[in-house]
């Protein structure tokens, strides 16, 4: 709970549960979302096509950070989840003829049930030998979409195309609506996820995380309440496979579904905080822009020396994730949102802290 | 089964399995001084690789043999594994394994980009490679296929440089002083302290080894494969062989990483094409299967834990 001055203090349940506690933080709350929204109209091509990327990033993340950061299950396999969703939502909306907003689900449901079977391992391990078993979850997956049933999943080519979906007479064949769609899933996680640390369920995620052995000892089975951690995580992941699919009009094993995305991941849980419902969106919004910045770069320091320009046009991604990746580490393993929360502490304090 | 091919597979998946071993020996060493996961042995074998050929060919100043160019190999990677140990581990002693694991994942990334920048990103086809690839001893074994058993002199030699190379350290590790302050610094870091071991000197000392046996490893590897950067790659087959060993047991790590030799080569005489595609995942189905049934491994110690 965050520091507040002598005599402000709640008058009602409703006040003390509420997320925005001040008349200007509703105002700042839909102006924002009103930014937001209308974001396709003001901005350009590339703001857009940037801002979905974010958006269906942090659907992964959240998931994530719900396994990792709140129950402190380490997951290699976040990407083959999203994966395993953008082939569900591709081959229902193929094959069944659902509708998008049927398809999302059952992409969340499919990736949710996989990911259910690659947490059984946590039975019995945890820790590092948790991270090898959703790192073997990286690798079988994606084998297994490019060898069986080659005439759904795209065979060895390793990629099928996703039809245009449709709501009504809303069709997404561009970026800006399948954006607004994007949007709304973001919002509904979002909601969500906020409220599942005062659940039962995210109280006992949190002890799991503390310790497991405690929180076995207080009467919280630690293995159902962490194959529910892998199925919510599967859950987003798949959400954010669909969308992704949608987004990008095909899905496949060549589009950015391996163990560097998985990795890229955690990063960016890592650099926008774990644990805290802030972190996905600072760390995927650093991230992805510090991704255009190293592509930036790289295209720059090849026109300065073109001999070299095969050298230098890729490199500067894993340099620039990398070094971001450790420096956040050593220098500030909570994060962005705890930096957030510091310089909210300090307002709040001002003039007796700095 | 395809029986003929059997007798040929099991020879080749013993010997890729040296190579395997061998990596998989520096990630237990990282381990067990230090305790830290290390994902960034396989870009430090691919590092070793580049750098042996850059001295070797890739420069335009020197034009050395191998074995120089491998000694200067080792003499840089000793040098990157102090670094790293420094820099970059040190300042996280006593942080959650996630954290550990991520800043080693970290480092990969790194070394990743640099060496795609100083050394370009395609593959390296002209790796001096003291054999080519129809240098092959024939052994004549009934029963086997055309009644031969074929062996690339390639792989016959980087698996007794292996198997040297292993025993070196464990002599190393067994008989010097050095290697009995790093056994006690393994079994207990307070301890070890207390008797006047220098821990954060072991822990450099355990990189720097880490870093020359990756850089064997990898002139192995290159010797087999070519100089890629995909090489890296190999620390993820290594990962499943130390589980089945035991990530504490040195002999676990060997017998570990010929395990996953044999496994991929056998997988590849099956009569089933779609068992044999499946060599690239089957380390993986290896390590499931061990982790639901055997998670300390074969040679590992089981941990009590306390609240």
């Amino acid at each position: 709970m965050a520091l507040r001055p002598a005599g402000d203090y709640d008058r009602s349940y409703g006040q003390d549960m509420s997320i925005l506690r001040q008349p200007w933080q509703r105002v700042a709350a839909v102006l924002g979302l009103l930014v937001i929204f209308t974001l396709p109209i003001w901005g350009n091509a590339y703001l857009t096509i940037t801002a979905n990327r974010i958006l269906y990033t942090v659907v992964t993340v959240q998931g994530l950070n719900v396994l990792t950061g709140m129950t402190g299950q380490i997951s290699l396999g976040q990407a083959a989840f999203m994966l395993v969703g953008g082939y569900a939502a591709a081959l229902s909306m193929t094959y069944l003829g659902v509708s998008v907003i049927l398809a999302l689900p059952i992409a969340a449901l499919g990736a949710g049930l996989v990911g259910l079977f690659f947490g059984l391992p946590s039975l019995r391990v945890r820790g590092f030998y948790l991270a090898m078993a959703t790192l073997a979850a990286q690798f079988i997956i994606p084998w297994l979409t490019r060898h069986i049933f080659p005439e759904l999943l795209g065979g060895s080519s390793g990629r099928i195309e996703v039809p245009v979906p449709a709501i009504g007479g809303i069709v997404f064949n561009e970026v800006h609506r399948v954006f607004y769609l994007s949007l709304t899933v973001v919002i509904i996680t979002t909601v969500l996820l906020v409220n599942i640390k005062r659940t039962k369920l995210g109280r006992a995620l949190i002890a799991i995380r503390d310790n497991d052995l405690a929180a076995g000892l207080l009467g919280v089975n630690a293995f159902t309440y962490k194959l529910r951690a892998f199925f919510i995580a599967a859950l987003l992941a798949g959400l954010a496979g669909g969308l992704k699919a949608i987004s990008q009009r095909s899905v496949g094993t060549e589009l950015g579904y391996g163990l560097n995305e998985s990795i890229l991941f955690l990063g960016m849980l890592v650099v926008g905080g774990l644990g805290h419902s802030l972190g996905p969106f600072l760390g995927v919004t650093t991230l992805i822009l510090l991704e255009d910045l190293a592509n930036f770069t790289g295209s720059f320091m090849a026109s300065l020396f073109p001999e070299y320009s095969t050298n230098l046009l890729t490199s500067f991604r894993p340099i620039f994730f990398g070094l971001v990746l450790i420096l956040f580490l050593i220098f500030e393993p909570r994060g962005l949102a705890h930096r957030w929360e510091l310089l909210k502490a300090s307002w709040r304090l001002r003039p007796f802290a700095r | 089964m395809n029986w003929v091919l059997v007798p040929q597979q099991l020879v080749t998946g013993v010997l890729n399995g040296g190579t395997i071993a061998l990596i998989a020996l520096g990630l237990v060493l990282i381990f067990k001084a230090s305790e830290v996961y290390n994902f960034a042995h396989g870009h430090l074998v691919m590092l070793g690789a580049y750098l042996t050929w850059w001295f070797a060919v890739g420069n335009n100043v020197m034009d050395l043999p191998l074995w120089a160019a491998m000694l200067l190999a080792i003499v840089a990677s000793v040098l990157v594994g102090l670094l790293i140990e420094r820099l970059a581990l040190r300042p996280m002693t006593g942080q959650p394994t996630l954290s550990i694991i991520l800043i080693t994942l970290g480092l990969a990334q790194l070394i990743e980009g640099l060496v795609a920048i100083f050394f370009g990103p395609q593959p390296k086809s002209d790796f001096p490679t003291p054999f080519s690839p129809s240098d092959v001893i024939r052994i004549p074994f009934p029963g086997a296929f055309n009644d031969t058993i074929i062996l690339r002199q390639s792989l016959v030699a980087t698996f007794v440089v292996a198997a040297l190379a292993t025993l070196a350290f464990m002599l190393f590790f067994r008989y010097t002083k050095a290697g009995l302050a790093m056994r006690a610094t393994a079994e207990n870091h307070e301890v070890a302290q207390g008797v006047g071991i220098r821990v954060s000197h072991i822990f450099g000392l355990s990189w720097a080894i880490a870093g020359v046996i990756a850089t064997i490893g990898g002139v192995l590897l290159a010797t087999l494969t070519g100089v890629s950067i995909n090489m890296a790659t190999v620390v993820l087959i290594a990962f499943p062989a130390v589980l089945l060993g035991g990530l504490e047991s040195f002999p676990g790590a060997i017998i570990g990483g010929l395990c996953v030799g044999l496994v991929q080569a056998l997988v590849l005489a099956s009569g089933n094409v779609d068992v044999r595609n499946s060599a690239e995942i089957a380390p993986y189905v290896l390590l499931l299967i061990v982790l639901v049934l055997r998670p300390e491994g074969l040679f590992g110690q089981k941990r009590i834990e306390r609240i």
